[in-house]
């Protein structure tokens, strides 16, 4: 990022997005902490992008131990995170029924 | 390869909008299901996409490095069992967490301006705390390390010293101070070392039982470093920036509503040292009363009213199919059973029902803390399956490290049979006066198979 105007303008992106997440989750049912705590860790998994440029543009040798190492951490992050929510969210899939009583 | 970066950030925009869809959904039983594959449609656009990045070489790595990682927490994945659910969490936000932190160390490898270096330096402390402080998590949750809080005489003043030490060295990459005669290179180990030694031991003094919210915590830690990150890139990356921040801010809340569910600030999760030292010598009454299953057998089948307090133990059992069954047995001899679901039964907010749905036991039978306390005295016998903490009447006694803890009150019930492997205390490491009530009894044994006897008296009687 070169210029300060860039800088501001994501700052008040992410502000925006705080917000959003706040606002996404501020009703949840305590039945589905764990289900979204876990779809929550697979978002962030959004990682391995950025893992993959930087093992992309990395140009000495040491850049590129480290970025290979970040990208294998961020699929991990991204394949298990996914498959780990999904597994838990299957148990919730039985049509018909309202899960659980809220709370 | 046909160039297709003008797709990059139209498709960025894309994923953080189906994130945002995917996270809303989530957060509704009746949609849950459907958010977690609109996320991950998301995340496969986002990836392929990003290989078009201008500029951008060792493709092959980049191909070998996602097979490595993808494959190896595929099979970790599905193999695990339900009930290590919480562990795994843990392991693949440390993972994330440690990418963010490598992305880190990469921009600050290269050129940087004061801004972006600070940006990087926060980003990488952050994820390298996640990341130790998330392995650890998952030894002691996996059992590999000992639960227990590991505590020594000025822990916390080493711990504050590490972390400024860290904070210190990260300033030096930032600021890379003339007067101090170490190459400036020399200043990036030194963080990273220091920065991971932070969260392992800030993470050692936080007993099992806590584990839940600490690793909720790190989660919005990960979630915060991968935006820091966003901003290390000569342009910015949003869709790092955004999904970053909205799980961040989501999950800090979600942190916040964990700790409240167990009655814990997080200021004593995090310097309380729970369960680490036995209140004063608690004289405990009377003495645990054995009892066999065919006396259960009979109580339970002239019972009116039965309710299954299930904890953690009765999964580590595999015995929620046996019990399932049992409580159909009883159904259909017009015993009324209930569930009665604490909410941190199991290992997390949430955990218990997850498990129960995978039996096959209908959500109509499970009843929360609030819906069934009211009724235990009006209850005839309640069965305590592998729970011990979240039915402790020690959560009603000042002084005691449970003190305050929402509870299950099965005590109000006529008759309490506790399902147990033995005399061993539980995760928090506390005495339970319960098994020493006049009207509980001890059913010890393998929860499953003392379940499988139950339900084979039952059938004969």
């Amino acid at each position: 990022m070169t210029d300060i105007t860039a800088f501001w303008i994501a700052l008040y992106i992410a502000m925006l997005a705080a917000f959003t997440g706040y606002v996404v989750i501020s009703r949840v049912p305590v039945i589905l902490h764990t289900p979204l705590m876990s779809g929550s860790n697979f978002i962030h998994g959004i990682v391995l992008v950025g893992a993959m440029v930087a093992l992309g543009l990395a140009k000495t040798p040491v850049e590129q131990v480290i970025g290979f190492i970040a990208v294998v951490l961020g699929a991990a992050n991204v394949v298990g995170g996914y498959v780990v929510t999904e597994r838990i969210l299957q148990m919730f899939d039985r049509s018909g029924k309202k899960p659980g009583k809220g709370a | 390869m046909a160039d297709l970066s003008f797709a990059i950030e139209p498709v960025y925009l894309a994923t953080v909008f189906l994130f945002i869809i995917a996270l809303q959904r989530m957060s509704h039983p009746l949609t849950a299901r459907s958010g977690i594959v609109w996320a991950g449609a998301a995340m496969l656009i986002a990836t392929l996409v990003t290989f078009f990045t201008p500029g951008l070489t060792n493709l092959a790595l980049i191909v070998i490095a996602i097979a490595i990682g993808g494959g190896l927490a595929y099979v970790a994945a599905k193999r695990v069992a339900m009930t290590e659910m919480p562990q795994m969490i843990a392991l693949f936000n440390g993972m994330g967490g440690g990418a963010a932190a490598g992305i880190s160390a990469v921009a600050l490898l290269g050129p940087t301006t004061p801004v972006t270096a600070s940006l990087a330096v926060v980003g990488g402390l952050i994820g390298a705390v996640s990341f130790s402080g998330s392995i650890i998590a998952f030894l002691k949750l996996q059992g590999w390390m000992p639960p227990r809080p590991v505590t020594f005489p000025g822990q916390q003043l080493l711990n504050m010293a590490v972390l400024v030490l860290t904070i210190v060295s990260g300033a030096c990459i930032v600021l890379q101070p003339a007067w101090i005669p170490v190459s400036p290179e020399m200043w990036l180990p030194v963080f990273f070392i220091l920065a991971l030694a932070f969260g392992l031991l800030m993470t050692l003094p936080i007993g099992g039982a806590d584990m839940p919210v600490v690793i909720s915590m790190y989660n919005a830690f990960t979630g915060l470093a991968v935006a820091l990150d966003g901003f290390s890139f000569a342009t910015p990356n949003y869709a790092m920036i955004i999904a970053g921040i909205i799980v961040g801010a989501a999950g800090s809340l979600l942190t916040l509503h964990m700790a409240k569910a167990m009655n814990r600030s997080l200021t004593n999760v995090f310097f309380g040292a729970f369960g680490a030292t036995e209140e004063g010598a608690v004289q405990v009454a009377g003495s645990m009363k054995a009892i066999d299953v065919d006396d259960v057998a009979v109580l339970l089948a002239y019972a009116d009213r039965v309710v299954i307090a299930p904890g953690y133990g009765m999964a580590v059992a595999q015995a929620q199919q046996k019990v399932k069954e049992l409580s159909d047995l009883l159904g259909s001899r017009g015993v009324s059973v209930k569930f009665a679901i604490h909410p941190v039964a199991g290992r997390m907010p949430g955990h218990m029902n997850v498990l129960l749905a995978e039996a096959g036991v209908s959500y109509d039978l499970l009843f929360d803390r609030d819906e069934v306390n009211p009724e235990f005295p009006a209850t005839d016998v309640v069965l305590v399956i592998g729970a011990n903490d979240v039915v402790n009447p020690a959560a009603h006694r000042q002084g005691s490290p449970l003190y305050g803890m929402p509870i299950l009150d099965v005590e109000q019930a006529k008759h309490v049979i506790v399902l147990k492997r033995g005399q061993g205390r539980g995760f928090a490491g506390i005495e339970n006066d319960l098994f020493y009530r006049d009207n509980t009894r001890m059913l010890y044994g393998d929860a499953r198979e003392t379940v499988v006897k139950l339900v084979q008296a039952l059938k004969k009687l």
